[in-house]
């Protein structure tokens, strides 16, 4: 590899340079883990906004953009706690306009994997039997029903997604930007193929050769990758299979402390604004906390033979 | 071990929906714990799908609070993606899914969005998540929800997961295929749906018709054959308990 090859860079050097404001912001693709709460709080950092957010599951990661009065619009299947149920920034939000207002646009876990799988494949709109019957299908410009010319049955047009940024935390990458992960994905393969760029962070760079070992867990190619990150812990308080465990009581305190605007900022400034960076942040958690949710019961996979 | 919390007999009549060797699509909080009681007792044969991409035919390794938590990847039979499970479903290879909500009504549409207050405030809640694509796809819906008159209303005020609409061709005019509510268990009683209407056919022990009158927003109707739902037994709370050690769920 020649140096020019590699798309290592730090975090805030990437997140400034690759997220824009009215950009549109795919996160949380595989839904309960693997959340780049690194990249999203850094993004709250450098306070970059207004963001279009576009998530299938929305966790406290945009809970807190919301928080930040960065986000204008969230396109999502639900949006709130997984712990708890509601994100309390994001109710304040589209209740009362606080911190800023908020245009939602309802989709399903289907539908939203549908539209990005179509704007992956380039094309204007997939093809869906559900939501139909539900309100998320009414007075919603990202769904029209219509019939289908070969058999006649009531479809659903779901509008094709294509952000311009999608922020994927995986296991392991290369310096090239080759993204591996194991573990449920919701849809982190979609959003990958539909943004035009995909910001990447790890909890390890490794060895181009040991992602080339085991090519088939390759989720994110290199090339569509504009810069990787090495970020241990990058995804806490969400469970990375392999490094940590979900740290609910994290999710739980957080519920706690953002019922009203000032306990959310406050708990903005302790966790975000006045940590300067992830480092600071993962020395902030204390080795207590992070011994708890390390792996300790071992399952190795077996390795398999790729030779010829 | 006498004594059961109501989340504990709402999972254990939850548990006893799911048949042996079905694919079963696993919602969040109670449904998980339903789902992994179940294949400990009578329906080892049982295959869980997650929305998150996971698949699997054993309880989670160790006691969870999300699908995505480690241990209920590890030994998983497979670990995908949403497009994939979805389309299990959307396949009509998915027998039973279970839901939650905020509101359903007497014909099983479940309200998962907003509630409208008087005064014209507006609760807004945080959607659907894979919860209309189970209502509109699965095989049979069964639906779990705390027993009170501001949940179970007479109409919710926004359908995000369509149970029988408001009436029995509801479904197929909307252009759904197959499904549709089968089962509403409570925190009082269970419900089926003859009819597409929701009508009692047990309470659990303890709890009066009277009282789960009261507590229901629509003209309660009750089947003639009105049983009493079968406590847990000590064998199933211990592994409700086994699997919710914290009582995160059940308390």
């Amino acid at each position: 590899m020649s140096p020019t090859d590699s798309k290592i860079m730090s975090l805030p050097q990437a997140v400034a340079r690759m997220i824009r404001p009215g950009d549109s912001v795919a996160l949380s693709c595989a839904l309960e883990g693997l959340i780049p709460f690194a990249a999203s709080q850094e993004i709250i950092r450098q306070k970059i906004g207004p963001l279009t957010l576009i998530a299938p599951i929305a966790n406290i990661s945009i809970d807190q953009i919301i928080a930040a009065g960065l986000a204008q619009k969230v396109i999502a299947a639900w949006v709130g706690n997984v712990s708890t149920g509601i994100g309390y920034n994001f109710r304040r939000a589209v209740e009362k306009g606080l911190p800023c207002p908020l245009e939602v646009i309802d989709h399903t876990n289907f539908s939203i994997t549908l539209a990005l799988e179509a704007g992956s494949r380039g094309l204007p709109m997939a093809v869906s039997r559900s939501p139909l019957g539900s309100d998320i299908a009414l007075n919603n410009a990202h769904f029209k029903k219509f019939t289908c010319p070969h058999s006649g049955q009531a479809l659903l047009a779901v509008k094709a997604l294509n952000p311009e940024v999608a922020l994927i935390h995986v296991q392991r990458a290369d310096a090239q930007g080759n993204g591996q992960s194991w573990g449920a994905s919701g849809f982190t393969r979609q959003a990958a193929l539909a943004a035009d760029r995909v910001l990447l962070t790890c909890e390890e760079i490794v060895d181009s050769e040991a992602i080339r070992s085991d090519p088939e867990r390759t989720l994110v190619p290199g090339f569509l990758v504009e810069a990787v990150c090495e970020v241990p812990w990058g995804a806490h308080p969400a469970p990375v299979q392999g490094y940590y465990d979900l740290d609910n009581d994290f999710f739980v305190s957080y519920a706690q402390q953002t019922r009203d605007p000032e306990g959310a900022r406050a708990w903005l400034r302790e966790w975000v604004y006045d940590l300067s960076g992830r480092d600071a942040y993962v020395e902030k958690l204390g080795p207590e906390t992070r011994n708890r949710l390390t792996v300790k019961h071992s399952a190795l996979s077996t390795p398999l033979e790729y030779g010829w | 071990m006498s004594g059961y919390t109501p989340a504990e007999i709402m999972v254990t009549a939850a548990a006893r929906q799911i048949q042996d060797h079905e694919l079963v699509f696993v919602g969040m909080r109670l449904p998980l714990l339903a789902f992994m009681l179940a294949k400990s007792t009578h329906a080892p044969g049982a295959i869980g799908v997650f929305e998150n991409g996971v698949i699997r035919d054993r309880p989670a390794a160790a006691p969870i609070i999300t699908m995505g938590d480690c241990p209920n990847q590890t030994g998983a039979l497979k670990l995908c993606g949403l497009e994939e499970v979805m389309s299990l479903l959307s396949r009509g290879r998915v027998g039973l899914g279970f839901i939650g909500g905020a509101q359903v009504d007497v014909f099983g549409n479940v309200n998962t969005h907003r509630v409208d207050l008087p005064g014209g405030k507006t609760v807004r809640l945080p959607g659907s998540g894979g919860g209309a694509d189970i209502a509109c796809l699965a095989g049979r819906l069964l639906i779990i929800m705390n027993h009170e008159r501001r949940r179970l209303v007479p109409k919710v005020d926004y359908i995000t997961s369509p149970g029988w609409g408001e009436e029995p061709n509801w479904r197929t005019a909307q252009g759904l295929t197959r499904g549709g509510p089968a089962a509403l268990i409570t925190s009082l009683g269970v419900f089926s749906f003859p009819q597409g209407r929701a009508m009692l056919c047990s309470l659990h022990p303890g709890v009066s018709l009277e009282q789960a009158a009261a507590e229901t927003g629509w003209e309660l109707e009750s089947s003639p054959q009105l049983t009493t739902t079968p406590a847990p037994t000590d064998q199933e709370l211990e592994i409700i308990r086994r699997f919710d050690p914290n009582r995160f769920w059940t308390k």
